[in-house]
């Protein structure tokens, strides 16, 4: 996983090498400052030396000091870099990875784990990564360097460290281990609070109109109250550390002015030895506690680092590496055969079972069938959104599977149900369908949606912002303007999944024949709730429980098929 | 619905003091508590000064003797100090354990206090509120800023106290040492400081630009992601990690730049203080060889220096990351001082039972009748049963000044009427049920309900006797059983089964894999929008009330399940005063009345008949659809 990861530093690795490296000098000068420091006050001001070698011996200092100070400087410099880079790396690498991604890569992760993902988990993650680079180095280097100074002092009051050293790390080892599932488990929680507050502030309607606040505000108490019981339970251990290195610390204090003590009254031992391999244990301890520090680190991003790596590591599940890059859409025909599909990839959860049917180039198709029916999964495997579990489909004469998928869908245009407009002006929004796309083709296209007459209403025409989501237009605009958009493409196929739900029936009827007109060698799929939107198309097809009930013109459909009876009635009563 | 692009404001608070006072006040329950952390810091802090100070009577009053001659009486007080340097140790680590123990659930008492605050205060929020504010900016207190805050009292409080405490003792020792000294070093300290304050502060812009580029790159993520599926349809992938590269690239140089500078202060820091040490070793040499100080002294007051510098640059580091939580609390302290959605209600809602002599009284038990209870000055009230009249007076509203969305709309929707609202989008349908519900007040006109002004009526009450059946089917994570259940918390499993089957939802709940035990994940999307919005009716059934909105409620439902369900929405419309709107005429054909809406006006009004015959809109647009027959 680390490995994974890590191969986003990329064209930074330089400067995490480098960070590292300018980090050891500082710390070389940071043990070095010290024996100069120590000569001053032995030699300086309790020995001979006198004034000038004080004066000879600051400036030294200074010196050095100014030194470390370059290299401190260059590491800041260096790991900023090597930190941020790495970050903009990884938040790049999953970007791209993420559209990349297929229909049923994205209904696995959810868009809202998605965008945690590549926010809150990248910051903690480069987090963790800056402070390794920094200290990774630094508290290995001081620590071996110490403990060499202090075995080169005494060899026999080293045996000290070498029992301390092993306990502790038991003891560290054991709060890491334990901590970490504790710290899953806690962030685990905390997403389920913020997803309490996320379902309040889309649903803050639906709360307020059956009075449910003081129930929800009950909720919330209660995800809080186990966000609070799990943070408790997960730092409890981790704030262990702290005594932890404490009491090793002062122990190894004591145990050396006892031994070392005793050696110095043996006259086995030298005064002034003694009071450095005390500064040496300082430093020891304190590299240990740098590297425990590191390790805590680690555990708190772990957790994130395993969400970024699953995302990295998703095997997309539908590439068109095996298409044939010359293979060109010939034609609008349009062919399913013996198609099975199931979202679950699973032959006994089947949402499609044995569809069959062809369409010619230019024919509208109408389709209609009952909530659940599964019309919209039907089309999608049109484009190549989702693969057949079983059958094929043939667009053009080929299965969809030997297109490239850019070719496909530029050619294949499709108006989502739920569909999206992005933030920007409107003309911006309707390039999407063709970048290229004159000021005329892009009026032409909204006349025949409908959209020209209310774009040119606005005060600023096409050149009129869209807030994110294209919030300030209302339903039935939006979804004009997502016709107009797809219609840029001038694609051989189109297919509109219930996607004039919002705009009333004069203005639809107005929709479809444009189409009609200006498409008329489009093949057009129309799905649709109202049975006027396919009543004019050439053939409707009947969906019903994933299956094809009928095809055929809507004449003979009045006439021997009972669901679209059923549904003409269903719209005529009263009249 | 307009929603506010954010501007992230900048990570300094506007008012720290305030912000700080108000903390303070959120941990003032733990007052006690607060003050053993204080104490337990103290200890520690002033455990390891003292431990130090023992070191050296170790090495200097015993060792250096004992050294030159044994003695065991020498020896023994050798053996006792260490004992007692044992004894300040350990309780130096106890107490550092016993006080992080003790912040530990201090700190996250006070996290859970505020975060239930927030989220208590988001529900009383008028809808106004949500509908101007940015989500992800909502959200952002939960969770950035919150996280800070959790920064602020896990890490900095006590660090800082610590630094505060060994800085007072050192500079107290260093005074009683000398004073010549002291003004040294305090001077250079204080040269030290503005370093750090003129680097903070190109830092601090250069944070603002970070966090700018970074509340840019966030948002971009949350719209591409969202809009997903549009970018596959139109292969506007490359397109768009084109402008992703461009402007995380940005987003990288300005983070370079800000943390660059910020962490270049640690070794600027630390190594001023060398020389620190170095200017006072020679003035501290002069001065022991001019006499004016011993020279044990002047070693003294050198290894003090050391304890000096480091906790000052640690504090003035600290002091940033405070800043930046007191920022973040400031926000959250904003959200809790919203004004909350006013209610000067007093009509409240009760349970009532007919006497013998068709009297109203009140009761406690669930009668099913209900009544409004009208408080009079004089202290008595008055019970008048629920009916379900809704009349509007000559209604005007505007969501802002500048644009009226209705204007001097008047209607009267008798007990049990169906009354539809068609009309093409933008007429102002949806607002007449925002304002039945008072999710916004009227300022001009009037709405009644049973003939009392819906602005005298307790907001709870009034919408307890409304239910709505919204466009968007918004459900919660819970089972299918909890979210029909949301109706009417007390429905029993009986009348909630009842209403799916009168919602014919009851069908394909049974094919899920765990019937009305599953789990509906985040806004329902297992299940198809249809399916949804056959809940959502589901919920306003359990509900039972006398008024019944349904707001585009059928609209992702095909017209034969529509059919299906027709003769459940009858019974569910039975005697209830119903208000429907609907792009689909066949929807609201049977309506006892239509108002046709445009440019917020109701331009025609009647029944399907009449309306055809009147020829206008509404039979354009009927006609329009059934062009086929």
């Amino acid at each position: 996983m680390y490995k994974r990861i890590l191969a986003c530093v990329g064209e930074y690795r330089k400067y995490a090498i480098l960070t590292p490296l300018v980090m050891v000098g500082e710390v070389m000068m940071e043990i070095l400052i010290p024996f100069v420091m120590a000569s001053m006050i032995d030699k300086g001001i309790l020995g001979e030396g006198g004034i000038s070698y004080i004066v000879k011996m600051g400036a030294l200092m200074v010196a050095m000091a100014l030194v470390s100070l370059n290299f401190g400087r260059l590491g800041a410099k260096y790991g900023a870099k090597a930190g941020m880079g790495f970050a903009k790396n990884l938040r790049k690498t999953m970007f791209d990875k993420v559209q990349d991604f297929s229909f049923a890569n994205v209904d696995k992760f959810q868009t809202s784990s998605l965008i945690t993902r590549l926010t809150t988990d990248v910051t903690n993650t480069q987090n963790a990564f800056m402070m390794v680079i920094r200290m990774a180095a630094r508290a290995p280097v001081m620590l071996v360097g110490a403990t060499i100074m202090a075995v080169l002092i005494n060899k026999r009051l080293s045996v000290v460290f070498l029992i301390a050293i092993p306990v502790l790390s038991v003891a560290l080892g054991f709060i890491m281990s334990n901590a970490h599932p504790r710290f899953v488990k806690m962030l685990s929680l905390y997403d389920r609070m913020n997803n309490d507050v996320q379902e309040n502030l889309t649903g803050i309607r639906v709360v307020k109109a059956f009075v449910r606040e003081p129930d929800e505000v009950k909720k919330f108490e209660a995800s809080a109250d186990a966000v609070r019981r799990a943070q408790v339970f997960a730092e409890k251990l981790i704030i262990l550390n702290n005594p932890v290195m404490q009491l090793s610390m002062y122990g190894c204090m004591i145990a050396i002015l006892w031994f070392g003590g005793n050696m110095v009254i043996g006259g086995n031992f030298e005064l002034g030895q003694l009071s450095s391999f005390i500064n040496y244990i300082g430093q020891i301890l304190m590299s240990l506690m740098m590297i425990s520090m590191i390790f805590i680190m680690m555990i708190i991003s772990r957790a994130s680092m395993t969400r970024i790596y699953e995302v990295l590591e998703e095997k997309i599940d539908l590439t068109d590496e095996d298409s044939d890059k010359e293979l060109k859409l010939e034609n609008g025909s349009i062919e399913f055969k013996n198609v099975a599909f199931s979202y679950a990839k699973d032959k006994e959860n089947l949402t499609l079972s044995k569809v069959n049917f062809a369409i010619k180039p230019g024919e509208t198709i109408g389709i209609i069938g009952g909530t659940g029916s599964s019309k919209t999964t039907m089309v999608q495997l049109i484009p190549r959104l989702y693969d057949v579990l079983e059958g094929e489909v043939l667009v053009g004469g080929h299965n969809v599977k030997e297109y490239t998928l850019e070719h496909l869908r530029s050619e294949v245009a499709m108006v989502l149900q739920k569909n999206v407009l992005f933030s920007g002006s409107i003309i911006d929004n309707l390039r999407w369908g063709n970048k290229e796309a004159t000021k005329e083709e892009i009026e032409e296209a909204c006349k025949a949606a409908e959209a020209h007459d209310f774009i040119m209403s606005f005060p600023e025409g096409y050149e009129t912002q869209l807030g994110q989501g294209g919030v300030n237009v209302s339903g039935g605009q939006k979804q004009r303007l997502c016709i107009a958009r797809a219609l840029l493409k001038k694609p051989k196929i189109i297919i509109l999944d219930d996607s004039t739900s919002a705009v009333d029936t004069a203005t639809d009827k107005k929709i479809r024949e444009a189409l009609k007109d200006k498409l008329s060698g489009t093949t057009t799929i129309i799905i649709a709730q109202r049975i006027s939107s396919v009543s004019d198309a050439d053939r409707v097809l009947v969906l019903e429980d994933g299956a094809v009930d009928a095809f055929d013109t809507p004449a003979v459909l009045m006439v021997n098929n009972e669901i679209y009876k059923e549904v003409y009635e269903s719209q005529q009563k009263g009249a | 619905m307009k929603k506010e692009k954010t501007v992230r404001p900048g990570s300094r608070p506007k008012n720290a003091g305030k912000t700080l006072k108000r903390i303070f006040q959120y941990m003032s329950r733990y007052r006690l508590r607060l003050f053993l952390v204080l104490v337990g810091i103290t200890i520690s802090s002033v455990a390891q000064i003292m431990g130090t100070a023992y070191l050296k009577k170790v090495v200097d009053g015993y060792l250096t003797p004992l050294l030159k001659q044994y003695d065991s009486g020498l020896f023994h007080g050798f053996i006792k100090t260490l004992f007692i340097m044992a004894g300040i140790y350990l309780t130096g680590v106890i107490s550092t354990y016993a006080y992080s123990r003790i912040m530990l659930s201090v700190s996250t008492g006070t996290l859970y206090k505020i975060r239930t605050d927030m989220f208590r205060k988001m529900e009383a929020l008028p809808v106004k509120y949500f509908d101007t504010h940015a989500h992800g900016d909502i959200m952002s207190r939960y969770t950035n800023d919150t996280d800070t805050l959790r920064e602020l009292f896990s890490n900095t409080v006590a660090n800082f106290i610590a630094s505060a405490i060994s800085v007072t003792g050192v500079f107290l020792m260093m005074l009683y040492l000398s004073w010549q000294l002291t003004i040294l070093v305090v001077l250079m300290v204080i040269f030290m400081v503005w370093i750090i304050k003129t680097i903070g502060k190109k830092s601090g812009a250069r944070f603002k630009e970070q966090q700018k580029y970074l509340g840019e790159v966030n948002g971009y993520i949350e719209e591409m992601f969202e809009g997903q599926r549009v970018v596959k349809v139109f292969c506007y992938e490359k397109e768009s990690k084109e402008k992703f590269d461009k402007i995380n690239s940005q987003l990288c140089e300005a983070a370079t730049n800000a943390n660059g500078s910020a962490s270049v202060l640690m070794p600027i820091m630390g190594n001023l203080s060398h020389v620190l040490y170095a200017i006072t070793a020679v003035f501290g040499g002069i001065l022991s060889i001019s006499g004016h100080l011993t020279i044990g002294a002047v070693v003294a007051f050198l290894q003090y220096t050391r304890n000096f510098s480091m906790p000052i640059t640690q504090m003035s580091q600290q002091f940033n990351s405070i800043l930046a939580a007191l920022a973040g609390a400031e926000r959250i302290f904003d959200m809790i001082d919203e004004e909350p959605e006013v209610d000067d209600g007093y009509v409240t809602l009760v349970n009532a039972r007919v006497d013998e002599y068709g009297k109203l009284t009140e009761t406690m038990d669930k009668t099913g009748i209900w009544a409004w209870k009208h408080p009079h000055k004089d202290g008595t009230t008055t019970l008048t049963r629920v009916k379900g009249e809704v009349d509007f007076d000559s209604v005007t509203f505007g969501y802002n000044a500048e644009k009226t969305v209705l204007n001097g709309v008047s209607l009267y929707a008798k007990v049990g009427q169906k009354i539809a609202f068609v009309g093409s989008t933008g007429a102002g349908k949806t607002t007449i049920t925002n304002l039945i519900n008072r999710f916004y007040d009227v300022p001009d006109g009037k709405i009644r309900y049973d003939g009392i002004n819906i602005n005298k009526i307790k907001k709870d009450d009034l919408r307890r006797s409304l239910a709505m059946v919204l466009q968007d089917s918004h459900l919660f994570t819970g089972t299918v059983m909890e979210n029909i259940r949301y109706g009417r918390p007390d429905a029993a499993d009986e009348e909630i089964i009842a209403a799916a089957k009168l919602a014919n939802a009851h069908s394909f709940i049974k094919h899920l894999p765990k019937g009305y035990d599953t789990l509906l994940t985040a806004d329902g999307a297992n299940l198809s929008q249809g399916q949804r919005q056959l809940l959502t009716i589901a919920r306003a059934a359990v509900a039972d009330p006398p008024v019944l909105i349904l707001d585009e409620a059928t609209s992702s439902i095909d017209t034969r399940t529509e059919a299906l369900i027709e003769k459940g929405m009858d019974r569910l419309m039975e005697g209830r005063t119903v208000f429907v709107i609907a792009h689909r005429l066949s929807t609201v054909r049977n309506s006892h009345a239509i108002m046709v809406l445009e440019n917020g006006e109701i331009i025609e009004r009647g029944n399907h008949d009449s309306l055809i015959g009147q020829k206008g809109k509404y039979y354009q647009l009927y006609t329009g659809m059934f062009e086929l027959s």
